[in-house]
């Protein structure tokens, strides 16, 4: 009898593909319905601090996510040989590396916007979404699923983060995707005068424009809060 | 006087939440009651006021370039300014478990009371940018003491603050989808908005 259930017990699963749909939705309930800054209320600080214009946000949307895919990696790796206690300062150290690398990258082939994120780079080491993904999923999962989780994640904060861009670009100084070579100066073209909006080049303006996506998104999915 | 400037000037001007965003995750998520955001605002204080000056004495005696020349001639040309990101994250990290443990052991009832919220410190994001903001700019010993003791000041005001509001809030009949999150970002710009007046202040 003993040996019977242990051996239904070792009916192999048959082998999870690579982008099984429960994998394709590690990658898309982020982008929407878990995303992390809307609804998780993770990575808002520099959320707030780089979206004044389309490229910083782009450039710091690209290396979140680059750090959080390739430190839920390589945590996923390490997760069973990670002592609890100390697992906060190993999280630490792994994804500093990661940003070291992405900073030193920025500096040597993007020197403006390295100096234009000035401190946010190396903030994304505390960035509540790298840390928080770890500790919900790659300390727990494999590898492979861990990694498309935080590519997920960093994709939803990026979609965040464009958006915020366009608009307080697009509402403050009038253009879209100035410093690239492609710059376009919506109102000049349009023939409309324009004064920029001061209210959006400053956080607190993010701050409100955050505010109302939130509202947005969550009118849309019917989501609210109980108190 | 410059000290005192600075002091002011960390609080009101260059405040860690609302000319900054920094440390908004637990800013948001743990401004609920009064008495649990200024238990945090207190640890913020003391590890921001410790952690500022300690990581300016390992940036000046062992990242900068030529800081090691106090160990060897040889060392004259070596520049790790690279690592400061790793050692600072490293000595944050070892400085709250190292609290913590001693706050365990000598004062259970501090610990109780502010205990649960030392981990989270660790990662709170106004730590690290008070170690990067004083990396940017020439302050001596002194002086980075005064930006960490200040900025923390001022986070703890900003959480305090925010807590009030939200306790208040309870009463008031705010449109279902805007309730929680969203409205306490309507609320944390306006208080920002606020702040901006502290602008060009000076003693």
């Amino acid at each position: 009898m003993a040996t019977a259930t242990a051996t239904s017990q070792e009916v192999v699963k048959p082998k999870e593909g690579l982008f099984s749909k429960k994998n394709r939705k590690l990658l898309s309930d982020p982008l929407d319905t878990n995303n992390p800054i809307t609804v998780q209320i993770l990575g808002v600080c520099s959320a707030l601090a780089v979206t004044v214009q389309i490229k910083p946000a782009l450039f710091m949307a690209l290396g979140l996510t680059f750090v959080t895919c390739f430190s839920s990696l390589i945590i996923s790796f390490l997760r069973n040989s990670i002592p609890s206690r100390i697992r906060i300062i190993v999280q630490l150290a792994i994804v500093s590396l990661w940003v070291i690398l992405v900073d030193e990258i920025l500096k040597a082939y993007a020197y403006d916007v390295s100096k234009q994120l000035s401190v946010f780079v190396g903030l994304i080491i505390t960035n509540c979404i790298v840390m928080g993904r770890l500790e919900a999923y790659a300390m727990a999962n494999k590898p492979w699923p861990s990694f498309l989780d935080g590519l997920g994640n960093g994709l939803g904060y990026g979609a965040i983060l464009l958006t915020l861009g366009v608009f307080r670009e697009l509402l403050g100084a009038g253009t879209l995707f100035k410093g690239f070579p492609f710059e376009i100066k919506v109102f000049e073209s349009l023939g409309i005068p324009f004064v920029g909006n001061g209210l959006m080049m400053l956080p607190a303006g993010a701050c409100i424009l955050i505010g109302l996506l939130i509202w947005a998104q969550r009118a849309r999915n019917g989501y609210s809060e109980a108190d | 006087m410059n000290l005192v400037n600075l002091f002011v000037k960390s609080i009101f001007i260059d405040n860690m939440i609302f000319a900054y965003f920094l440390g908004m995750c637990s800013y948001l998520a743990v401004s609920k009651k009064v008495s649990t955001a200024f238990g945090l605002g207190l640890a913020v204080v003391f590890v921001l006021g410790l952690t500022v000056p300690l990581n300016w004495l390992v940036q000046t005696y062992f990242l900068n370039e030529g800081a090691l020349a106090w160990i060897s001639d040889d060392f004259k040309n070596v520049d790790l300014s690279f690592l400061s990101f790793i050692v600072f994250i490293s000595v944050i990290a070892a400085f709250v478990q190292l609290t913590e443990m001693a706050v365990e052991k000598f004062s259970p009832s501090l610990y109780n009371s502010l205990g649960i919220f030392l981990p989270l410190i660790a990662v709170n994001c106004s730590i690290l940018g008070g170690a990067l903001f004083m990396l940017g700019r020439p302050y001596n010993f002194a002086e980075a003491a005064t930006f960490g003791f200040g900025s923390g000041i001022g986070w703890m005001l900003a959480i305090v603050a925010l807590a009030a509001v939200r306790e208040k809030l309870k009463y008031s009949d705010v449109p279902k989808p805007l309730k929680g999150l969203g409205i306490t970002f309507l609320i944390v710009g306006l208080m920002s908005f606020g702040f901006l007046s502290f602008m060009g202040f000076t003693l």
